[in-house]
């Protein structure tokens, strides 16, 4: 796209000298994403690598401490608990939000046409992650959440969903399935209508039912799609933090503890940006290995329906 | 004529400029006269901005503009305007953190400024003003109020308890079987049948009102409103001196066995676990006893307001009283002594005007001011007496109970240190471990060492 080739007759002088060069203009075009890039992205992440090799509290100039912050990160418990507890919430949000919104993607497609109906499933994702944490945090009180109130009416023991070590994290990755799911289904659904009906009505003919074609079928020629939508929802669900940061602060004790949050408290709550910049740092060390082995893994470069 | 190049060249650079604009677009203190001043009680807003007005109109051409954020807000807006130049000129400060502001540097001493050089110790409550100054022996806080610890009780739950309210003026209290004051608190403990906790028969997994409410574990402030009442009354001290200790006493018996009886409590049914409070979103005791889970609770003077204004779900105000704290194994009473008091940031571009407001905010005038608003224990004592004046007058509430530990000195400060912030981030979850449950008392033995460590690091 960027070089066209001119074929209007020699009129203008430059059609003479070859192909019509695009490549400053097209410079021009990209300018202002670039700037974008280089000052809110690349520029604050070496910043951030370099700042991890001191000592800094913001207000007074950084001192090189060299790999303190490192060795500091490696014994200190609070960081590896940190990373148990991100593991363990990508696992569980990753796992039940690509299940469920593949399931909902599918009947999207095979079953209804109505777009309204479409736009049901998506209404979660336009609600902000705050003021999810928010309504979830109300409903799931203990003693006053509607939630509990109606565990309660029907004869159970309350629940203490964000305030017992072992519900904290399912319940932050429940509630933030719900807020995403819609979104990634929608993603999985576009990815559905790439594959082409004949293949389905070939199957047809040969006798497969839904789910034999849900299997052999729609999972391999979804793989592509499917694989950049894991890369995607993995690389954001290892940042969790406002569901964190609203709903559990951390709490029970570290059981919610997300290495996001942590890196936060860190930060701005005790001053130590040197520190907070290293963990920042092995975060994304941790996100960069993960993206390219779900990469390699599912090769996502390629697809079957070549 | 403009070409098309030329006009791309213009937006760029018209783009550029805007982003660079909305960079360097700059809020809060500015150097036109307006002072902007910071607080976090919304209690205490309308009173302060009676100070705001008497102050311009007694200095022509200076004006306040108040800001008020809650308590966790708060703090990070002020940290994030330190970083971006649009903190305050002047701002409420806490004991718990002050420290650490002169260690970033932040905080302009009060000696070196014109207005608030010759602010006197002596003009306080005893003790307060000393506080607020740094390790380098300068002043970096001018004291506004002062707060105890007493007991605020449902006057009704009392009563169809068939309790003497006399009898809470003298309860006694120790580590082995919890004394009169656990006798009161398990014999207000109703659980959802109406058996009472002292009573055969009790089920503390399904307690209607608990005897005493709880403010959660009390790791973030050395639990001020929790149990610091209760291990100040064995003698026990945080640090090994205060302020400015390096050295801590969290592995003593005397705090260990005064815990363990302490979130005791829970288990027994007669306090609420960290569940019911809310977990890391907890509601007050003004809160508890207002929703009937609790019949008294321990809390701050600056809460009176709230709990004076607190109603039941028909509208009709409740009578709530106040009780001193309990009497421990050193024979006397004990609460934690804290004060507020006003700093001026070194990012004012007025420090000399915002000096004057500081000492006019701890001068007679607004002090009575705030005393007439009867919010909180202004740091004067003529505010002070006239605190009580006016509860005893608005609310038919004797305050003595606050008071009367200041007059018998049997007040400690709270623990002022460097490291505040590290050492609230390492205490807060274990001594919530301790509240849940998870883990032993003993446990803490391990976070002092933690605690002393952070010392030997820091210097």
């Amino acid at each position: 796209m960027v070089t066209t080739t001119s074929i209007r007759p020699a009129k203008t002088g430059r059609a003479r000298n070859g192909p019509r060069d695009d490549t400053r203009l097209a410079l021009l075009f990209i300018l202002p994403a670039l700037v974008g890039f280089a000052v809110f992205l690349v520029w604050p992440t070496l910043r951030g690598i370099y700042l991890s090799f001191t000592k800094f509290n913001l207000l007074t100039p950084p001192e090189f401490n060299g790999l303190d912050n490192y060795v500091r990160m490696v014994q200190d418990p609070v960081f590896w608990n940190a990373l148990k507890v991100t593991l363990y919430y990508v696992i569980l949000n990753i796992g039940f939000q690509t299940v469920l919104a593949l399931v909902i993607a599918v009947m999207m497609q095979r079953l209804t046409q109505r777009t309204w109906l479409r736009g049901i499933v998506l209404t979660p994702f336009l609600v902000s992650n705050v003021v999810a944490a928010m309504v979830f945090l109300w409903i799931l009180d203990y003693q006053l959440g509607i939630g509990n109130t109606i565990i309660a009416a029907i004869g159970l023991d309350r629940i203490p969903f964000l305030s017992d070590s072992a519900w904290a994290i399912p319940t932050i990755a429940f509630i933030n399935v719900w807020r995403h799911v819609g979104y990634t289904a929608l993603l999985i659904f576009a990815g559905l209508q790439t594959i082409p009906e004949t293949v389905y009505e070939a199957g047809r003919i040969d006798g497969a039912g839904e789910v034999r074609m849900f299997r052999s079928i729609t999972v391999p020629l979804l793989r592509p799609i499917l694989s950049l939508v894991l890369i995607i929802t993995v690389v954001g669900s290892f940042q969790v933090f406002d569901t964190v940061a609203i709903a559990t602060r951390g709490g029970p004790v570290d059981s919610s503890r997300v290495l996001q949050y942590y890196i936060y408290d860190v930060a701005f709550g005790r001053f130590q940006f040197g520190y907070a910049s290293a963990m920042s740092v092995a975060l994304l060390a941790v996100l960069v290995i993960v993206t390219f082995l779900q990469y390699r893994l599912t090769r996502a470069e390629s697809s079957d329906l070549a | 004529m403009i070409t098309f190049r030329q006009r791309i060249r213009t937006a760029v650079a018209l783009l550029t400029a805007a982003a660079l604009t909305a960079c360097g677009a700059t809020t809060g203190s500015s150097a036109n006269g307006t002072i902007e001043y910071w607080l976090w009680d919304s209690a205490q807003q309308p009173g302060y901005q009676k100070c705001a007005d008497a102050f311009a109109q007694a200095n022509p051409g200076l004006k306040i503009h108040i800001s008020q954020y809650g308590w966790d807000a708060y703090w990070s807006k002020l940290t994030a305007g330190f970083i971006a130049d649009t903190a305050p000129d002047v701002f409420t400060d806490h004991l718990s953190k002050f420290a650490q502001y002169v260690d970033l540097k932040v905080l302009r001493p009060l000696d070196d400024l014109g207005p608030t050089g010759d602010i006197e110790d002596g003009d306080y409550q005893p003790g307060l003003a000393e506080l607020w100054k740094g390790q380098d022996g300068k002043r970096y806080g001018a004291p506004k109020d002062w707060d105890t610890i007493a007991i605020f009780y449902d006057a009704a739950a009392i009563k169809a308890a068939g309790v003497d309210p006399a009898e809470l003026q003298t309860l006694t209290w120790n580590p082995q079987d919890g004394g009169t004051f656990e006798k009161l608190v398990a014999h207000l403990t109703i659980d959802e049948k109406g058996v009472r906790g002292d009573e055969p028969g009790f089920d503390k997994a399904h307690v209607k009102t608990h005897g005493l409410g709880s403010e959660g574990s009390g790791g973030g402030g050395w639990g001020q409103t929790q149990w610091s009442a209760f291990t100040g009354s064995t003698g026990w001290q945080a640090t090994d001196k205060n302020p400015w200790g390096t050295k801590f006493n969290l592995d003593q018996p005397a705090l260990q066995d005064t815990l363990s009886w302490y979130f005791g409590l829970v288990q027994k049914g007669y306090m609420p676990s960290y569940e019911e409070i809310g977990g890391a979103n907890a509601i007050g005791t003004d809160k508890q006893i207002q929703s009937g889970t609790a019949a008294m609770g321990l809390s701050g003077s600056w809460m009176i307001s709230s709990f004076t204004k607190l109603t039941d779900s028909a509208g009709k105000k409740l009578d709530i009283g106040l009780a001193p704290t309990p009497i421990g194994p050193s024979g006397k009473r004990a609460s934690m002594f804290n004060g507020l008091a006003d700093s001026v940031t070194t990012l004012s571009k007025q420090p000399e005007n915002a000096a004057k407001w500081v000492k006019f905010l701890s001068g007679e005038e607004c002090q009575n001011i705030i005393g007439q608003s009867g919010v909180v224990f202004p740091a004067r004592p003529a505010g002070t007496d006239l605190a009580i004046a006016y509860n005893k007058s608005e609310r038919k509430l004797d305050v003595t109970p606050f008071t009367q530990q200041v007059v018998d000195k049997t007040t400690f400060l709270f623990p002022v240190t460097t490291n505040a912030a590290d050492i609230a981030a390492l205490m807060a979850p274990r001594l919530d471990a301790v509240y849940i449950g998870s883990s032993p008392v003993s446990s803490l033995t391990k976070l002092n060492t933690q605690l002393d460590d952070l010392f030997k690091v820091a210097q």
